[in-house]
């Protein structure tokens, strides 16, 4: 076999394996067991969407079987519970994110919401024309749109940092667009289409200076690395549940309490008021401000019991188990006849983007699922970022913590059938 | 799963998919629409030039995406130069049916039936109902044309 020797030092190097047995972690995702065309499923899709383990299944379950309600009406006995559940996994997001208070955690529908939350109501209350948003050229469409109907409205300037052909965040070409106008730095922590870290660190370090306010997008960050709030002081950070082996239809934006209190609501409605008359209503404090009407309440418990299951893993477990296959997976690529990864940072999530020389990435997606293996082809909601890149299209193999070494073996024998189709 | 993937990926699909036929803009094309799959970022222009006779005097495409996308656009081109409008509108109804319906005859189709045979090689999309809209976007786009539309997509 073309790597068997350097997969025996892979595994040699991770030896972290002791404290991460990724086969015992599979038997906590039911859907793994499933076949796709009567061979085994190879989920490498997990940057669109992640599986569930059953304790996030369960958790939602067992909720709605026992004590569900709506939530903070509670004269009754369910109404109490079910506001406790849904204020307890609000406090477990708080501690998966390190965020100095639960009050900063805001439930939304995902990180879409959340960017938007802080477009409509933080950068349209305290940013006029001439007012300038910087980007990158990575960010996901998401991170892009919202302050383009921003721009439309009130005259705003977005700017955009540029990357270097590996996918690199180019942190001097960044620092140099910073100027006394820059109210907001709206930039992804990891790239959804290249798996590129971006050093927010220092990104948040040289905004502060600059006196510009940050929001992440934490989206693909939150899944493989541990995420401080406190430690990278940054402003806000949005993400959502089902990339992190939580629920569709729930997310967090985090925002610094003094920041949130200065805010205006984002949509009226029950929930967020404290007093209603037809002459004036008053809004509760965050973030309940910020969540009108009936939240996702058994989202939210399942994304609480995500992110518990996480932190049982262990994150550090966790990164390296999925480091290994990034090295993994970027080695057996690289090495199979005409194929080019595409983002090559230096720092990189266990996402892998490829080009295959004579075959578009459509052509690769539909057949790799013919051999059981789920992959995203396309723009990767990334246009921009594509066309910096010179490409219409790339194929993504995204890797999960249930991943295995024999997934990555499964795509490379399976990118040789692509090659011997159209050969 | 080879032999589903070779009933779709055939010779004359990949011949097609890696040098279409009529790949050109037409200098002063009397119709002319530009489709796209936003899925997967597939675009492409078509051409026609159309005689006083409604005949299809020349068309071509630009564009780019996957070999399906590619080789249906290309065997369209060769398949309606020459042809009447009527017929190529009843063309892409026979052609739409032939992407979809496991049970289509082309015989039922009234249309050019040995025409229709040459594009049976991309009925292998049926397996894989993502992929019709692959093959289906350069008809979408000759009828947009045809009738003067500007773009279309298929999502």
């Amino acid at each position: 076999m073309l790597a068997s020797t350097s997969r025996t030092a892979m595994n040699d190097e991770g030896r972290h394996s002791v404290s991460f047995d990724v086969h015992r972690v599979r038997d906590d995702f039911p859907i793994l067991k499933r076949r796709i065309r009567g061979r085994p499923l190879v989920y490498l899709d997990s940057a669109a969407s992640a599986q569930k383990p059953k304790a996030v299944l369960d958790a939602m379950q067992v909720a709605q079987e026992t004590i569900y309600a709506n939530v903070h009406r509670g004269v009754h006995t369910l109404s109490q519970e079910a506001t406790d559940a849904f204020e307890a996994a609000r406090e477990k997001l708080r501690a998966f994110i390190n965020a100095a208070s639960a009050d900063e955690i805001i439930f939304v529908r995902g990180a879409t919401e959340g960017i938007n939350l802080v477009a409509a109501t933080y950068a349209r209350k305290f940013l006029s024309a001439g007012d300038e948003i910087i980007l990158s050229e990575l960010e996901h469409h998401s991170n892009i749109v919202p302050w383009q109907l921003l721009q439309a409205e009130k005259g705003i300037v977005i700017k955009v940092a540029p990357i270097d052909d590996d996918g690199n965040f180019l942190l001097p070409a960044f620092e140099r667009l910073l100027s006394p106008r820059t109210r907001l730095v709206a930039v992804t922590h990891v790239s959804n289409a290249l798996g590129t870290v971006t050093p927010v660190r220092a990104i948040i370090e040289a905004a502060h200076r600059a006196g510009a306010k940050v929001l992440l997008d934490g989206c693909q960050a939150v899944p493989h690395l541990a995420v401080d709030m406190q430690a990278l002081d940054v402003d806000f950070y949005a993400f959502s549940g089902h990339k992190m082996y939580g629920p569709t239809g729930i997310g967090v934006l985090y925002g610094k309490k003094e920041l949130l209190a200065t805010m205006p609501p984002y949509q009226g409605g029950g929930e967020m008021i404290s007093t209603v008359t037809f002459a004036k209503s008053t809004f509760k404090e965050p973030p309940h401000r910020f969540e009108a009407g009936t939240p996702a309440i058994v989202e939210a418990i399942g994304l609480g019991a995500a992110a518990d299951y996480l932190t049982a893993l262990g994150r550090e477990a966790v990164r390296a188990h999925e480091q290994a296959l990034l090295a993994y997976a970027s080695q057996r690529v690289s090495a199979l006849p005409g194929l080019q990864i595409v983002g090559r940072a230096a720092e990189k999530a266990a996402i892998v983007s490829f080009v295959m020389e004579g075959v578009h990435a459509h052509d690769i997606g539909t057949i790799l699922d013919r051999a059981g293996i789920a992959v995203r082809a396309g723009h990767h909601c990334a246009q921009p970022l594509m066309e910096r890149l010179g490409l219409a299209a790339t194929a993504r193999a995204s890797f999960g913590l249930y991943n295995t070494m024999e997934d990555v073996d499964a795509l490379a024998d399976a990118l040789k059938i692509v090659r011997e189709i159209f050969a | 799963m080879l032999d589903e993937l070779r009933e779709l990926y055939q010779e004359v699909i990949l011949d097609h998919g890696r040098s279409p036929r009529n790949f050109r803009r037409l200098a002063d094309p009397a119709h002319h629409a530009h489709g796209q799959n936003p899925m997967c970022g597939d675009t492409l222009d078509v051409y026609l030039k159309l005689g006083a006779d409604g005949t299809i005097e020349d068309v071509a495409f630009e564009g780019k995406g996957c070999a399906i996308s590619m080789a249906s656009a290309s065997l369209m081109t060769e398949t309606l130069k020459g042809r009447q409008i009527t017929e190529a509108e009843r063309m892409f109804d026979a052609f739409h049916r032939l992407c979809t319906e496991e049970s289509f005859d082309a015989a039922t189709a009234g249309v050019d039936e040995d025409a229709l045979e040459r594009l049976q090689v991309l009925a292998g999309v049926r397996a894989f109902p993502v992929r019709v809209k692959c093959a289906t976007l350069a008809w979408h786009t000759m009828k947009a044309a045809l009738e003067g539309g500007a773009t279309v997509t298929t999502e």
